[in-house]
């Protein structure tokens, strides 16, 4: 029978319940009390490496099924309780969790690299103590029984005795069932021997009291014979044995050599390397699994939107004006069904944050056991939901600011108990949603940030000017500022040359904003704000002239009205106004895009007061408009990369508006003026 | 149309249990532990019974003998997928009331014939 199923489907399927194994398996054993572990958290973690073992089989994968299985040999040894969990022993099983994850990440690739397996293995082996055979047991049962096969004349037949136990049918195997497998194999004559108890009193339907002698002819390899009767070995006395052509010349070596290929089944090889490929082409392209209640609501929510078309088509042919009030109604249900299939269709990218927050406990156990320091990580809101690709690109950064807090905010537990604080430190990660954003905060208990230190580190590097005094909001944030880095000793934890500056932009990428707050001796809180999707921006629609531009509102920090007294003039055309206690640049958006403005006055303009990145202007524009919800649209794929735009999008008359990047346009503005941001500190 | 009820806590072997036997004509019933099996089984026959051993609520050899003691499960074949190539899971299982094995990894192939196998 010839089966076309697409195995390289299923593989993906596996590659990725195999990722969430390893997730089990990995909270699971950092979950572990020593010495007293939880039978069904062992359980859990034993299933886990299970599943991988047997499913990398089916699927092909044998590097990843053969290391899954001395995995599952150890965890099975301590879920039986015939091992202690020590930590050694954890912190083994971590490391092969790791290699298995690399192992299934380099599948994409093609090739496995079992370099680090075969090391791992080693560790095993002397943690099971004893050699781990790379071969399967049964290759050599099957090697063996081959050699059993005492060389002779060529085999020609068998003589097989069959006699069932009698509670044989209680296990559902039928004889008669056995003997027309053998049938399969050749001519085969059959002998009833042995009706014992046909006693009609004593006849039980569901006992089996007749046994079987049995002749087949031709030169079957015993193997085949062997398999048919696999199941009931337990249940029959059998016995089989050869019949020989004492005549014939030939050496039988052949039939022996048979067997053994028969037995030893390869794993199917073309089909494995179909799915490998086709997986890492899947891969690329990424997958989502979305809950079905989701899916259920998107198709109710079509299913109305379709109901409101037919609604509105009926106007189509003849309409007249007594009905306006109708379509008026057809058209609110429309804008409402378009708004709620927006929000559906926008749900099912969103994941919960916990996707990026799994890998911080372990990441904090082994940063603090490298450091010497005791951690206690709190996860706090891990369902809040944010956009799948927000949510990949998050991870780095976040792991960035919790090795800089276990790093330089937490102390040793002496130095804590010195401080009269409890010896283990707090790590917090929050998550929680404010209005269209999501706020993430890595918050610690620590010693806070030396300001005196940070400030004359800034001073040091020319970032401050010597005279200048900053509030300790800004003393804090200069941290983020670009080769800022108060550790002299560049550990090699969170000083890797990728400072805190990195985090920022690679945060501001993703259209969002980080800050810090402090406390000496207290503790620090970073806070992270991200817009919930990258698809999707609310944005405030301003005016220049005759064009249209969006500002994203994550940007806009006020908007104020002032006048031309206000602003000094310092050099040419760098002009500075001064809001409350700052001194503030103003951006010409005209002058930027080199487009007419109704007005070059600031008395009958308004300033947009944006910050990016720790720097704040004030945006010139003519108007504001209304502040509305934008489609995304790139730019690049339509167009072209703009410095100052980082989209376009499509207005409700039909019209283009450009997006600004205020971050990228900040910058622009600074190259042009290169001289602005020196007089900033000299008038301050 | 023949029924298979399949049992596994894994989704991809789920998958290509029921594509297969899909395939081959077979009408798949799938569940994902023992509980949810015998859940279904109380109330439904089908032809012959696939399971795994090691599933979190129910486990197969649980299962198994779960199912022997249902009358309408008293004479259908069960087969447990076993990746234990040793002796004494597939005996454990036999002892249960397990009418024989696959050997897990298996190709389509062998997995149709020994379903074909039990259900003449």
């Amino acid at each position: 029978m010839a089966i076309d199923i697409d195995l390289a489907e299923i593989a993906q399927l596996f590659i990725e319940e195999s990722m969430e194994g390893l997730d089990i398996m990995e909270s699971g054993l950092l979950n572990l009390d020593l010495g007293d572990a939880d039978t069904e958290t062992m359980n859990s973690i034993f299933r886990a490496a299970h599943s991988i073992k047997g499913g990398g089989a089916t699927f092909g994968f044998m590097e990843i099924s053969n290391f899954a299985h001395h995995v599952e040999t150890l965890l099975d040894e301590m879920r039986q309780g015939d091992r202690p969990v020590t930590k050694d022993g954890v912190d083994l099983m971590l490391q092969s969790v790791d290699c298995i994850r690399e192992m299934i990440n380099s599948l994409a690739d093609g090739d496995v690299d079992t370099t680090r397996a075969d090391e791992l293995e080693i560790d095993l082996a002397k943690m099971l103590g004893s050699d781990a055979s790379p071969d399967p047991a049964d290759v050599t049962e099957a090697a063996a029984d081959a050699a059993s096969e005492s060389p002779g004349a060529p085999i020609v037949g068998w003589e097989i005795k069959f006699e069932p136990h009698p509670g044989i049918l209680k296990s559902c195997n039928d004889p008669l069932r056995i003997l027309r497998e053998l049938r399969k194999l050749g001519e085969l004559e059959v002998r009833s021997i042995g009706a014992s108890k046909l006693l009609l009193g004593e006849f039980d339907p569901e006992e089996c009291h007749v046994a079987w002698q049995m002749t087949l002819h031709g030169g079957i390899a015993l193997e085949q014979i062997k398999e048919i009767f696999d199941w009931v070995s337990d249940e029959c006395e059998l016995s089989i044995d050869p019949i020989r052509d004492e005549n014939a010349p030939q050496p039988p070596a052949e039939v022996v050599k048979e067997s053994t290929e028969d037995t030893v089944t390869p794993p199917p090889k073309p089909a494995a390397k179909k799915a490998s490929k086709s997986s890492s082409s899947s891969q690329d392209g990424g997958s989502i699994r979305v809950n079905i209640d989701k899916v259920d609501a998107l198709i109710n929510l079509v299913g109305e939107l379709v109901i409101t078309q037919s609604m509105l088509s009926r106007f189509n042919s003849d309409f007249d004006f007594t009905q306006i009030e109708q379509l008026r109604e057809g058209l609110t249900q429309l804008s409402r069904n378009t708004r709620e299939l927006q929000e559906s269709v926008m749900a099912i990218r969103m994941l919960p944050i916990s996707f990026a927050f799994s890998r911080f406990p372990r990441l904090v156990r082994d940063t603090g056991n490298a450091l010497n320091k005791k951690v206690d990580l709190q996860l706090v809101g891990e369902t809040t939901e944010l956009d799948k690709t927000v949510l990949e690109k998050i991870g780095d950064p976040l792991v960035h600011l919790v090795r800089n807090s276990l790093d330089h905010g937490l102390e040793t537990p002496e130095a804590r108990v010195a401080a009269g604080k409890p010896e283990t430190g707090i790590l917090q990660l929050n998550a929680y949603h404010e209005g269209g954003n999501i706020i993430i905060q890595v918050i610690d208990d620590g010693a806070g940030i030396n300001k005196d230190r940070v400030l004359a580190k800034a001073r040091e590097r020319g970032i401050v000017g010597p005279d200048e005094i900053l509030s300790d909001e800004k003393i804090n944030n200069l941290i983020f500022m670009a080769g800022f880095s108060t550790v002299d000793q560049v550990s090699d934890l969170s000083g890797r040359g990728v400072g805190m500056d990195v985090v920022r932009r690679n945060i501001g990428d993703l259209g969002g904003t980080v800050s810090v707050k402090s406390e000496t001796g207290v503790g620090s809180t970073f806070t992270i704000r991200l817009p919930l999707t990258l698809a999707i921006l609310d944005g405030q629609l301003v005016r220049v002239g005759s064009q249209s531009y969006i500002i994203p509102l994550i940007s806009i920090v006020e908007t104020i009205q002032t006048n031309d007294e206000k602003v000094n003039e310092i050099v040419g055309k760098s002009e500075l106004f001064k809001l409350r206690d700052e001194y503030l640049s103003v951006l010409r958006l005209y002058e930027m895009f080199g487009v007419q403005a109704d007005s070059t006055r600031i008395d009958d303009g308004l300033l947009v007061v944006a910050e990016a990145n720790g720097h704040r202007v004030g945006i010139l524009v003519d108007d504001l408009l209304e502040q509305q919800q934008v489609v995304i649209k790139s730019l690049e794929a339509n167009y072209r990369q703009m410095p100052g735009i980082s989209g376009a999008t499509i207005l409700g008359d039909g019209t283009v508006a450009l997006i600004l990047d205020v971050p990228g346009l900040i910058q622009l503005f600074y190259e042009r003026n290169a001289d602005v941001q020196n007089n900033v500190h000299q008038v301050a | 149309m023949q029924s298979v009820l399949a049992v596994d806590d894994s989704a991809s072997i789920r998958t290509l249990v029921s594509h297969v036997l899909e395939a081959a004509g077979y009408q798949v019933v799938l569940a994902e532990d023992g509980r949810e099996a015998l859940e279904f089984a109380r109330d439904n026959d089908v032809d012959v019974v696939l399971t795994d051993i090691n599933m979190p609520n129910l486990d197969g050899i649980g299962l198994i003998k779960a199912l022997r003691t249902l009358p309408n499960y008293k004479f259908t074949p069960l087969l447990v997928l076993t990746t234990e190539s040793g002796h004494e899971k597939k005996m454990e299982g036999k002892a249960a009331g397990a009418t024989g094995w696959i050997v897990k990894p298996f190709n389509p192939e062998q997995l149709i014939s020994t379903v074909g196998k039990v259900i003449a």
